[in-house]
């Protein structure tokens, strides 16, 4: 039996987490923790007490706000995962050389990062719906769904980050994309307050997020008013991004790797 | 060498690489012969690693044609790939894992059996002399270490073609005559050897035959001894003579003597079969040197000869 190419690529990223485990462990249950405390409790209490309960779809705001986050930090995660490492796999560690100068090829070595990605994503996805529970903000067993979900957000984000980091020589543009991209989509895509809050000029700018779909399917899964149709629709949506990024991915890994 | 009909392990015909305009690699004819060990010598910028990656199938061929192992790279790269070793230019070890981890993680690319590889990874740490080290993170190691760690690795799989980018660059004498013994005794092992090198001590050692490479084109082909004898004397006589005086009006005087003259700005360099006889002759001449040095015609004269002695970038 011999194991498919791509899965050996992935044993290398799995081998190394061997190393770090602990510490992301730790994180992962740290940051949901802090911020369904702080936000969800904390400036929760003053929500509760003076928005209009409608406004929030008549639930308090830790339960709001809990599945956004979820999504939101899946967006993290997969953006952390997707440009550093592969900028290093290229340029610092060169891992990607070391793997193509065997039978792997450039595209082995892509899908084997691209499911790094996605397992490192679930976990702390997992690891949120877990922290999530303890603090009550699931309405309904239909949260077990947000994971894949979230495993989704992340890939939409991660594919077409991975093929452009590929392109690029240093880490500045990885750095923009924190600045210009990551933080404005988590601050307005839905997590902290529902999108139709924002002026309506820009609120089609929120729709166009990966994030929004992301928030808006794990909230809905969590609160247990998910509808076949939105479902189907916001899934198809981050399907699609997910997959052009990866065609674009393949043809710019092909460039730089294989020169 | 090769016996006759058996078909060279790499053939190249007309090679070339090109990256958007710029020719680095420019319609280079060559084979490789099973068992032998073949050398790429060049000044920077040459096109040899180019050549390398493009024999590794990392690289795509831009023009010509281009054989490894009888199969076409273009669509049995990893075919190929599972039978050769990469030492490349640059290490592209993991620093932060172990010695061992290193080696385990790159014989699991080839999908050997782990049991193997940790078979394999004693023995190789052993050939390598790393086997005190083998638990040790790779950052800290000092180059020489790391180079032989990257030998090691290369050989996980057992390859039948080892390819070395420059595989002593920047290792002291002690861990180079190590290496040295060590891609010996794979070649007497069976395995074909092909590597770049700057050092023509290294090429003569190692190298049953050799091109230079200069600009991407090959300047010559041969054995180390073949080399010598067609583009070098078997003798150079060096003469030194004080700062002021006119080494080409020196050099004109020697009209003659030795097969060629080479004038340099610190010495003149006399090419000839008996540089004894070269000696007394220029001293009938009337030259008077302050000093001289007689010694044999070496691959480096041929190198600096046909690739001239001016930098490439
Ligand atoms: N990916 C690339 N894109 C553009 N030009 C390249 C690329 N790789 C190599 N070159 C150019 O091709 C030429 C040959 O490079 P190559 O690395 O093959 O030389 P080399 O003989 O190995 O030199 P050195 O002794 O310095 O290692 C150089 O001028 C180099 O700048
Ligand atoms: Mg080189």
């Amino acid at each position: 039996m011999s194991t498919r190419p791509a899965i050996r690529s992935l044993a290398y990223w799995t081998y190394q987490y061997r190393r770090t485990w602990r510490a992301t462990l730790a994180s992962g249950f740290l940051m949901p923790v802090l911020y369904l405390t702080a936000m969800g409790l904390g400036l929760g209490s003053l929500v509760n007490r003076h928005a209009a309960p409608t406004r929030l779809g008549g639930v308090s705001y830790l339960v709001f706000l809990a599945p956004g986050l979820m999504a939101a930090a899946a967006m993290q995660s997969a953006t952390m995962e997707s440009t550093w490492p592969v900028m290093g796999g290229i340029k610092w560690t060169k891992t990607y050389h070391a793997m193509l100068a065997t039978p792997l090829r450039v595209s082995d070595v892509l899908y084997g990062h691209v499911c790094w990605m996605a397992l490192k994503v679930s976990l702390v996805s997992t690891i949120f719906l877990g922290v999530m529970a303890a603090f009550g903000a699931p309405r309904s067993p239909e949260v077990v769904l947000a994971v894949p979900v979230a495993v989704l957000t992340g890939l939409a984000y991660a594919t077409p980050f991975a093929g452009f980091v590929a392109t690029r020589q240093s880490d500045q543009p990885i750095i923009a994309i924190y600045r210009f991209l990551i933080i404005p989509m988590f601050l307005f895509s839905g997590t902290f307050f529902p999108v139709s809050q924002l002026p309506a000029a820009i609120r089609p700018l929120a729709y166009v997020t990966p994030l929004w779909h992301g928030v808006s399917l794990c909230r809905a899964l969590s609160l247990g008013d998910a509808t076949p149709a939105a479902a189907l629709g916001h899934v198809a949506y981050l399907v699609a991004l997910t997959v052009i990024g990866l065609a674009i991915a393949r043809r710019t890994f092909a460039s730089r790797l294989a020169a | 060498m090769s016996v006759d009909g058996d078909p060279p392990l790499i053939q190249a015909r007309g090679l070339t690489k090109r990256f958007g305009g710029f020719v680095a690699v420019d319609g280079i004819d060559f084979d490789v012969h099973r068992g032998e060990a073949f050398g790429f010598l060049g000044p920077n910028g040459a096109g040899k690693t180019s050549t390398m990656r493009m024999i590794a199938c990392m690289s795509p061929v831009s023009a010509g044609t281009l054989r490894v192992m009888g199969l076409d790279p273009a669509t049995a790269g990893p075919r190929i790939r599972a039978r050769l070793g990469l030492v490349p230019q640059d290490d592209t070890l993991d620093l932060e894992l172990t010695v061992r981890d290193n080696l385990l993680v790159y014989g699991r690319y080839f999908d050997l059996p782990r049991k193997l590889i940790r078979q394999r990874t004693d023995q190789l740490l052993e050939f390598a002399q790393l086997t005190e080290r083998a638990n040790d993170k790779v950052d800290p190691l000092s180059g020489g270490l790391r180079r032989r760690l990257t030998i090691a690795r290369s050989l996980i799989s057992e390859p039948d073609l080892l390819l070395l980018d420059e595989p002593t660059t920047g290792l002291d004498p002690q861990a180079r005559h190590l290496v040295w013994e060590r891609l010996y005794r794979l070649k007497q092992q069976g395995v074909t050897l092909v590597l770049t090198t700057h050092y023509m001590d290294e090429a003569e050692q190692l190298c049953d035959r050799l091109v230079i490479m200069d600009k991407g084109r090959i300047a010559a082909e041969g054995s180390p001894r073949q080399l010598i004898d067609h583009h070098c004397t078997r003798e150079v006589l060096e003469l030194r003579f004080g700062p002021d005086d006119d080494h080409s009006a020196l050099a004109d005087k020697l009209d003659g003597v030795g097969s060629r003259v080479e004038v340099l700005p610190d010495r003149l360099l006399l090419y000839t079969a008996n540089a004894d006889a070269a000696l007394a002759e220029a001293t009938t001449r009337g030259l008077s040197p302050e000093s001289w040095l007689v010694r044999r015609g070496t691959l480096e004269d041929v190198f600096l000869r046909l690739t001239g002695r001016s930098l490439a970038d």
